[in-house]
């Protein structure tokens, strides 16, 4: 393989100038009610995603980070529309996904694909490998005679299977070559976008640096933009050049990789980078570790204000009564929502070069 | 808990050793030597890390150790496990399930598999009590439940205890096996993948309890993940699994920083960094071992940069020698890693104290 280079030196699919606006999401909620029963409320309802806006430029990796039940994998869910939201919109090149009628859904969904996280359940065990990969370009009315099959075997060519696997079953296949085959099956219609949702979680540490190194080779051949869903924060950083940080369906921080990873704003994402097991031993007696109390609150009942302020160390009053809003608060074009947010003294990750 | 347990070894005496583990499986394509000539030996208050990926043989050799193999299709070839002057793999399974929970405990990776769906947390806890201490009365065990809850910090450990494993939180119920594996004040804990279930400020929770745990309870500790970072936070020593053996040992600072098994080295440099923009990963080539056709020689050497076509590799198994004090490694060319580690070294050297975090 050989190595991947910087998006910068994209091959960009024709008409798309990099640095253009691919997608954006607006104000979008995803509220999923609730049965009523003896503990809730009538009417309650898990607000999963809360009020998400941002945008992703072609070319671009966003990644989208947070610990369970922030909401990351919903957004990816109501992007490519598995679900419909509640309010707010998916503009994918100035269309709404979620006003879409079928025949428009069909023509945005050419050009943004999915990977899931489980290589083993998101793959039909019955079908050979290459009626997996045509599947989507039988949907489309693309997949002809021999046009069709040649396509099928490039894009398995394209990440690093042979032709020959193409008549194999997923179960003949390790973990990392199946998650090459969900790949392949998002490639072959050629997308401009790809939500990568925990593409590599499943995977132990030598296969996930194979299907990583594969994803920035991908991307930098065709130009992909990618909207990378995952829990590691490690590997976002290694794929991501801007990030989202959720927390109980909201985004508190969003900036460029290094800008998030060196001088995180708000708490919680100090405290989340803080967490982070150094694979160093020289460090595990770092200082300024901080290890938040209790866990994450009931998203069907979020705290009022700041969703953040009942773990927070920095929590006042006013906290509670307002919701901090996610704006540029020191002009670095890094928006956080935090009205104690600070930058802190001195780069809060260890061993950058000088 | 109050101070150490009674039964604790004394600091730098082996709690147990596991000599020359041979462990198989039948299945459809055929036997699988999983855990293929395993040793290692854990002191009391040490950590050990166990390390190696999915299918390895790091899980297996603690099963077969506990008795805990299923035993349709998996049995013990040979070997020893030791502890005290005890072979817990010849033992009776009358005997060995009252050192199971006594003086030897679990952690596992998913706790609510652990835990009775239909049972409450403080009886569960007080029935592992009473397991191993039938003169313990119900409601001091029960008082006793309790006061493990709150040990380990669980809040209003009284009124919690009182509900079902469903209405605790991932994080809650890993406290709780903590709770009960510590409940007899055993001379070993295992803890298999203790964190890997949680989100990463749960896990720092949990593992600063089992630090916490591992000082009060002078315990000796094995710790098996995948993690590099886990081992790299906890462990005082590590031992290094590929294909069912150990293909390096050491104490954690050596492993870290000089590796001299090409396995560790490729593990070490596949991982992405917090602390980097590395454009580009050095992945392991290929893929783990089918272990129902294992690799000639050294299991390793089809994915192996040091092999460079050399016949030694694929004609002989390597022995675990000796590569400096405490050190250990399974390679022939071992020697031959000592400039690259020396540089993978220097890329990786950071000064402690400008530590992660923020003023807080």
């Amino acid at each position: 393989m050989t190595p991947a280079s910087h998006p910068s030196a994209s091959a960009l699919p024709e008409g798309a100038d990099r640095g253009a606006e691919v997608l954006r999401v607006e104000d979008l909620v995803k509220h999923f009610p609730v049965a009523a029963g003896l503990l809730r409320r009538r009417g309650s309802a898990v607000q999963a995603v809360d009020g998400v806006t941002f945008s992703l430029a072609t070319g671009e990796t966003l990644g989208l980070v947070g610990e369970s039940g922030c909401g990351k994998s919903t957004v990816a869910r109501l992007i490519v529309r598995l679900l419909d939201p509640t309010a707010g919109r998916v503009l994918y090149r100035g269309r709404d996904i979620a006003a879409c009628g079928r025949r428009q859904l069909r023509d945005v969904r050419r050009e943004l694909q999915i990977v899931f996280q489980d290589p083993y359940g998101s793959l039909n065990p019955r079908r050979t490998v290459h009626e997996i990969v045509a599947q989507p370009l039988r949907v489309h009315g693309e997949y002809r005679g021999g046009e069709g099959r040649r396509r099928v075997d490039e894009t398995l060519e394209k990440v690093g299977l042979r032709p020959g696997d193409g008549d194999r079953l997923p179960h003949e296949f390790s973990g990392g070559q199946r998650q090459r085959i969900g790949i392949a099956r998002a490639l072959v219609l050629g997308p401009r976008v790809l939500v990568l949702d925990e593409p590599v979680s499943a995977l132990d540490v030598s296969i996930q640096a194979q299907v990583l190194n594969l994803l920035r080779e991908l991307q930098s051949e065709l130009g992909l933009a990618y909207l990378l869903i995952a829990h590691d924060l490690a590997v976002v950083r290694h794929l991501c050049d801007r990030v989202a940080v959720m927390y109980l369906g909201r985004i508190v921080e969003i900036g460029a990789s290094r800008a998030v990873y060196t001088r995180p704003l708000h708490p919680y994402t100090q405290a989340l980078l803080s967490a982070v097991p150094v694979p160093d031993p020289a460090q595990r007696d770092r200082p300024r570790r901080i290890v938040l109390g209790g866990d994450v609150p009931d998203p069907a009942n979020p705290p009022s204000g700041c969703r953040f302020r009942t773990r927070c160390w920095k929590a006042a009053g006013r906290c509670a009564a307002q919701d901090p809003a996610l704006v540029d608060r020191f002009g670095h074009g890094h928006p956080s929502a935090c009205f104690f947010a600070e930058v802190p003294a001195a780069p809060t990750t260890v061993g950058l070069p000088p | 808990m109050t101070d150490r347990g009674g039964g604790s070894a004394p600091a730098g005496q082996p709690v147990l050793r596991i000599r020359d583990l041979v462990v198989e499986f039948d299945t459809p394509d055929g036997v699988v030597r999983a855990v293929d000539g395993v040793s290692y030996d854990v002191a009391g208050g040490e950590t050990l890390g166990v390390v190696g990926e999915s299918g390895c043989g790091k899980t297996v050799t603690v099963l077969a150790v506990l008795g805990l193999l299923p035993r349709r299709s998996a049995r013990v070839v040979r070997g020893e496990a030791l502890l005290g002057g005890m072979d817990l793999l010849r033992l009776p399974p009358r005997r060995l399930r009252a050192v199971r929970g006594k003086r030897v405990a679990m952690v596992f990776q998913n706790p609510m598999t652990s835990l009775h769906p239909a049972l409450t947390v403080r009886h569960q806890i007080a029935e592992a009590l009473r397991a191993h201490d039938r003169g313990l009365p119900r409601h001091a065990a029960r008082r006793r439940a309790v006061e493990l809850l709150d040990a380990v910090g669980v809040a209003d450990a009284a009124r919690r205890a009182r509900g079902y494993p469903h209405q605790w939180s991932g994080g809650m119920r890993q406290r709780a096996m903590i709770a009960m594996a510590i409940a007899n004040e055993p001379d070993l804990l295992i803890a298999d993948e203790p964190t890997t279930a949680l989100d990463v400020t749960i896990q720092a929770q949990v593992l600063d309890l089992l630090r916490e745990v591992r000082g009060r309870t002078g315990a000796a500790t094995i710790l098996i993940t995948h993690d590099l970072g886990v081992i790299a936070e906890m462990a005082d020593r590590v031992v290094v699994v590929y294909a069912g053996r150990v293909v390096e040992t050491g104490d954690v600072h050596t492993i870290f920083h000089a590796p001299r098994h090409p396995y560790t080295l490729g593990l070490l440099a596949a991982l992405p960094r917090l602390d980097t923009d590395r454009q580009s990963l050095a992945a392991i080539p290929g893929q783990p071992p089918d272990l129902v056709r294992r690799p000639s020689g050294c299991a390793f050497h089809p994915r192996c940069g040091l092999h460079r076509g050399r016949n030694r590799c694929v004609a002989q198994s390597p022995d675990l020698a000796t590569v400096g004090p405490g050190h250990r490694a399974a390679c022939h060319y071992a020697d031959e890693l000592a400039a690259e580690t020396a540089r993978a070294a220097g890329m990786s050297a950071a000064e402690p104290g400008d530590g992660p975090g923020a003023p807080a």
